[in-house]
């Protein structure tokens, strides 16, 4: 796979797009608009960008009044910040009255590197789960992230789209056929299934051409949308395969793991396992260092699925 | 809709006031919960403002783009919101005993969504005045000459969110948007001055760029004048800092706890707290 775009420049540019075709959308920024690429929009509608400064409760409660006047708001900052800093404004000033606010957390998961885990979105998902109403995507490169934005900008309802700092490799070189809430299987396979999302989907694919080599067929869901979550995709990989492998750069709880294990659960249970980050903080580092410390690589995902697959 | 009048007629805003008033006590007590001293403060700014003439609205036209907006920060006081509101026309006053029952649009604090004028579901403090700005600014970009008013607590400027807003009012010169603090002295447990001293409030608010005017809150007269001024501000928001008497005007019959802070008063209080309130000369 060739390495693209990373997801917070794509989602610049889609936003950009966004912009020129709909005056009604504006752009919400907390001084950080050059790492999170609304600057894209920012150079070509000026008067539709706001920075608020370096505050993100304001941030956060400016673009649901722009929203309850009747304008499309898009806001972007760091993903630990705009979902811890203003959790509250995010569920009683969006969430609550049902605004369309679309809440942007770039600079997701540990794969920053160098800059640490002040920095590093590791609950952002299970955060932004946890509001009513809200739809949760997390895009796995360059191309799904263009057509994310414009399908969540199709919706009048409040959302968190995740999008990470790294260049990631291409999946879907021909373009990405994306549904809001509609799992994508990149390769089937009868033995198990790995769910992944973000970077991991990428890791997801080298796993089980690695586990092919073993005689291990997987099928491979992109499950960008972790809510809603496609459970019928849950349930047909739960009847298939019988196994499931969930992936996710996010800490195990409350992320694409949980989401996916309450649908096992309660639709089909099967034996499942998880590659996410274990209830710890990362450190500063070398993206690849760290995704390797932190047991987020493709050999994780092998070693799991060999787990799930000893005879019981 | 009320039109902008140049001849208000103070009498009858102050009669508009004592219903109001005994909307506010009657609902809380058939609730048996809520806040009906932190609602009774600021009752003349509220009244100035949607009978006054100051505020442009439509009750049968909630959304209309280009009315005014009044959002109620200081959320508790949900009570004074819903009978303005009443008042007003958006909705029957036979609602107003349903406050905090189930299935009532009148929940504890407001709910945008379930009642028409609410602008903003507030109750949690500190973020009605970013709201104000998200409104000032779409309503800016839109053409409309719509003005925005944001009524705080003075508890409330404990938040640092209101200090965010009140800095990025600022940066986008936001004269069409006005803050009104609530300035009743007190918060959830005792004196705003005791709990976190923010005085002198005023040149606070002057520090971070705004247009400041200090008045008796309670007093009509200065109420309306105030609003006025507000509306002649150019290049910058305005505050207006409206000292007012938590429970004004029965604090008399609160003597055992001036406070009285988020709970109604018995039947008997509120039958005395009433008649006061009818019977007074103003």
């Amino acid at each position: 796979m060739k390495l693209g775009k990373s997801t917070r420049e794509a989602f610049g540019l889609a936003l950009a797009k966004l912009g020129a075709e709909h005056p009604d959308v504006v752009v919400l920024d907390g001084d950080v608009h050059n790492s999170t690429r609304t600057d894209f929009f920012a150079k070509k509608f000026p008067e539709r960008f706001f920075n608020v400064g370096i505050a993100e409760s304001d941030l956060v409660g400016v673009a649901a009044g722009m929203a309850a006047s009747g304008k499309r708001a898009w806001l972007a900052s760091f993903a630990c910040f705009i979902t811890c800093n203003a959790y509250d404004q995010l569920r009683m000033s969006v969430a609550f009255p049902a605004l369309d606010v679309k809440v942007v957390g770039t600079h997701a998961g540990i794969s920053i590197g160098e800059d640490g885990p002040s920095q590093m979105g590791i609950e952002d998902v299970s955060l932004a789960c946890s509001l009513p109403g809200f739809t949760v995507v997390v895009p796995a490169d360059e191309p799904s992230m263009l057509e994310a934005v414009p399908a969540l900008a199709r919706t009048k309802t409040p959302a968190y789209l995740r999008a990470g700092r790294p260049n990631v490799p291409v999946i879907y070189e021909k373009g990405c056929p994306f549904q809001l809430g509609k799992a994508i299987q990149l390769r089937d396979g009868k033995d198990v299934t790995i769910i992944a999302n973000g970077l991991m989907v990428s890791a997801a694919l080298e796993a089980a051409e690695q586990l092919a080599g073993q005689g291990i067929q997987a099928r491979v869901l992109d499950m960008h949308t972790v809510k809603p979550l496609d459970d019928a995709a849950v349930l047909a990989a739960a009847r298939d395969t019988g196994r499931i492998v969930v992936a996710e750069e996010h800490l195990l709880h409350g992320g694409l793991g949980s989401a996916v294990a309450m649908s096992a659960a309660r639709q089909q249970p099967v034996p499942m396992r998880f590659v996410a980050i274990r209830d710890t903080f990362a450190e500063s580092g070398p993206p690849e260092a760290l995704l390797k410390k932190y047991g987020l690589t493709a050999a994780d995902i092998v070693r799991e699925v060999k787990e799930l697959a000893r005879p019981r | 809709m009320p039109a902008t009048t140049p001849t208000v007629n103070l009498a009858d805003l102050k009669a508009k006031a004592k219903v109001i008033r005994k909307e506010i006590i009657e609902s809380t007590t058939t609730a048996g919960s809520g806040h009906p001293t932190s609602s009774l403060s600021g009752v003349e700014i509220a009244t100035a403002l949607y009978f006054g003439g100051i505020l442009r609205y439509k009750p049968k036209e909630p959304h209309w783009p280009q009315r005014d907006r009044f959002i109620l920060s200081k959320g508790h006081a949900a009570p004074l919101l819903y009978a303005v509101l009443a008042e007003a026309g958006y909705f029957s006053p036979e609602l107003l005993p349903t406050l905090r029952k189930l299935d009532s649009p009148l929940e504890g604090h407001p709910n945008m969504r379930r009642l028409p004028g609410v602008e903003a579901s507030t109750g949690s403090l500190g973020q009605g005045l970013s709201l104000g700005i998200g409104h000032a600014l779409a309503t800016r970009m839109d053409g409309y000459d719509s003005r925005v008013y944001v009524m705080m607590g003075d508890g409330e400027q404990d938040e640092g969110q209101v200090w965010e807003a009140a800095m990025a009012a600022k940066k986008f010169q936001l004269d069409h948007l006005t803050g009104i603090v609530d300035q009743n002295g007190y918060q959830q447990t005792g004196h705003t001055a005791e709990v976190l001293d923010l005085n002198p409030l005023a040149p606070r608010w002057e520090a971070f760029g705004w247009a400041t005017r200090e008045i008796n809150g309670n007093d009509m007269a200065e109420a309306l004048d105030a609003l006025n001024w507000a509306r002649q501000v150019k290049g910058r928001p305005s505050v207006i800092i409206a000292r007012t008497v938590k429970g004004y005007p029965i604090q008399n019959l609160l003597t055992k706890d001036p406070n009285h802070h988020g709970k109604p008063l018995t039947p008997e209080e509120a039958k005395a707290a009433i008649a006061e309130i009818m019977g007074a000369k103003d």
